[in-house]
């Protein structure tokens, strides 16, 4: 038997009942299914289409689905550059999109404004919307992208949702601040 | 007919309007004394000298000197392949002229983009509103006075805009460097 088995669920072994954590069951359910939302700005936005194409075959980790509508979407991809025109519709669109949700900033421009420190543009898109992963590169290149969202479900798969459902359905002020909860184990 | 027989056509037409045509590398341009005739002038280049294509407007700032503004316009005629430029001078308290979207309606963004980045008005114009920068933006980024960084501004539930860190640039290339060090991006004056 194969050492990964271990680690798995044998019904021989435990019958129907698999043990786990709510938070990594719950967490395992989310980062499986990452639906982004192209937020589409620049040139970025070409490595992102070539990321949903077929050559990089981004639906081997659950994130195929796009969705152009942030009703329906979990992760915010904001792939280019950010004009200070731009800048309110792209957080009203983050603020319509439906907890829980996340936002990678793609490439120089997103991050941080990249080449143009000039008047026109958003000195990185973190000073109106909150940031999970920054990609690097001038475009990033679509593995560069998918490593970010691999990276954005390891993050996914640490987050204390029990914790925070409990928190925001009493709707407590927290002023405790949160304590990063360790990983759970590896369900797969 | 090349362009500088066009625009001596122009010449005998308008007269004292303008200065002897000045020729660059194939190029003719006419320098219009009075921007207040520049629609007529058009209006004249398109209909008899067949210059039926607007190919852009732009606009100079002459910082420090007087006149201040140079608008610059590039004809072309699609029927005889000649190239024409068209250049008059805007007083800074007048900063405005006509109009020349009546002869092309291309025109139109071109002089929202002049208004919008320099202040330019041009009378006459059927909707000279902002076309780059968002409606209730105070300044005309293009103006050499402008800093690079820009200036912070605030259009509640439009816009805002704060100046970029500069960090001591503003970075520049040189080309004809002998290695990468001597040609990477660099703070560079003038006089280096």
């Amino acid at each position: 038997m194969h050492a990964s088995t271990e680690f798995g669920y044998n019904s021989k072994i435990e019958g129907d009942a698999i043990h786990t954590r709510v938070d990594a069951a719950l967490n395992w359910f989310r980062k499986n299914s990452l639906w982004p939302m192209p937020m589409g700005l620049a040139c970025c936005a070409i490595e992102l289409m070539a990321t949903g194409a077929s050559r990089f075959d981004i639906s081997r980790f659950g994130m195929e689905v796009m969705r152009f509508s942030p009703r329906q979407s979990d992760v915010m991809i904001v792939a280019g550059t950010v004009t200070y025109k731009m800048a309110l519709a792209v957080k009203r669109i983050y603020d319509q999109m439906a907890e829980p949700k996340w936002v990678i900033a793609m490439g120089a421009c997103a991050s941080t404004g990249g080449m143009y420190r000039s008047y026109a543009v958003l000195q990185g898109v973190d000073n109106i919307i909150p940031v999970d992963v920054y990609v690097a590169g001038c475009p990033p290149r679509p593995e560069a992208l998918l490593d970010a969202l691999i990276k954005l479900q390891g993050k996914v798969a640490r987050e204390p949702v029990v914790k925070e459902l409990v928190i925001t359905s009493r709707k407590k002020a927290l002023s405790v601040p949160e304590k990063p909860v360790e990983a759970p184990p590896a369900l797969a | 007919m090349s362009a500088l027989d066009q625009a001596n056509q122009l010449i005998a037409q308008f007269g004292d309007l303008f200065s002897a045509p000045t020729e660059f590398r194939g190029e003719v341009t006419l320098v219009v004394d009075d921007p207040e005739r520049i629609a007529e002038v058009c209006a004249f280049a398109k209909k008899s000298l067949g210059f039926d294509y607007l190919v852009d407007i732009s606009s100079v700032d002459n910082y420090g000197d007087d006149p201040r503004w140079t608008v610059v316009y590039e004809l072309y005629g699609i029927s005889h392949a000649q190239y024409l430029r068209l250049k008059t001078n805007v007083s800074e308290e007048k900063s405005e002229l006509p109009t020349v979207t009546a002869v092309w309606r291309t025109a139109d963004w071109h002089e929202r983009e002049i208004y919008d980045m320099m202040g330019i008005r041009f009378r006459g114009h059927p909707d000279l509103r902002r076309i780059l920068m968002w409606e209730g933006y105070p300044y005309f980024p293009l103006r050499k006075d402008f800093p690079l960084a820009g200036k912070p501004s605030e259009m509640p539930d439009v816009a805002f805009s704060k100046p970029a860190p500069i960090e001591g640039g503003p970075f520049v290339a040189a080309p004809g460097g002998k290695d990468a060090i001597e040609r990477e991006p660099r703070v560079r004056t003038p006089e280096d």
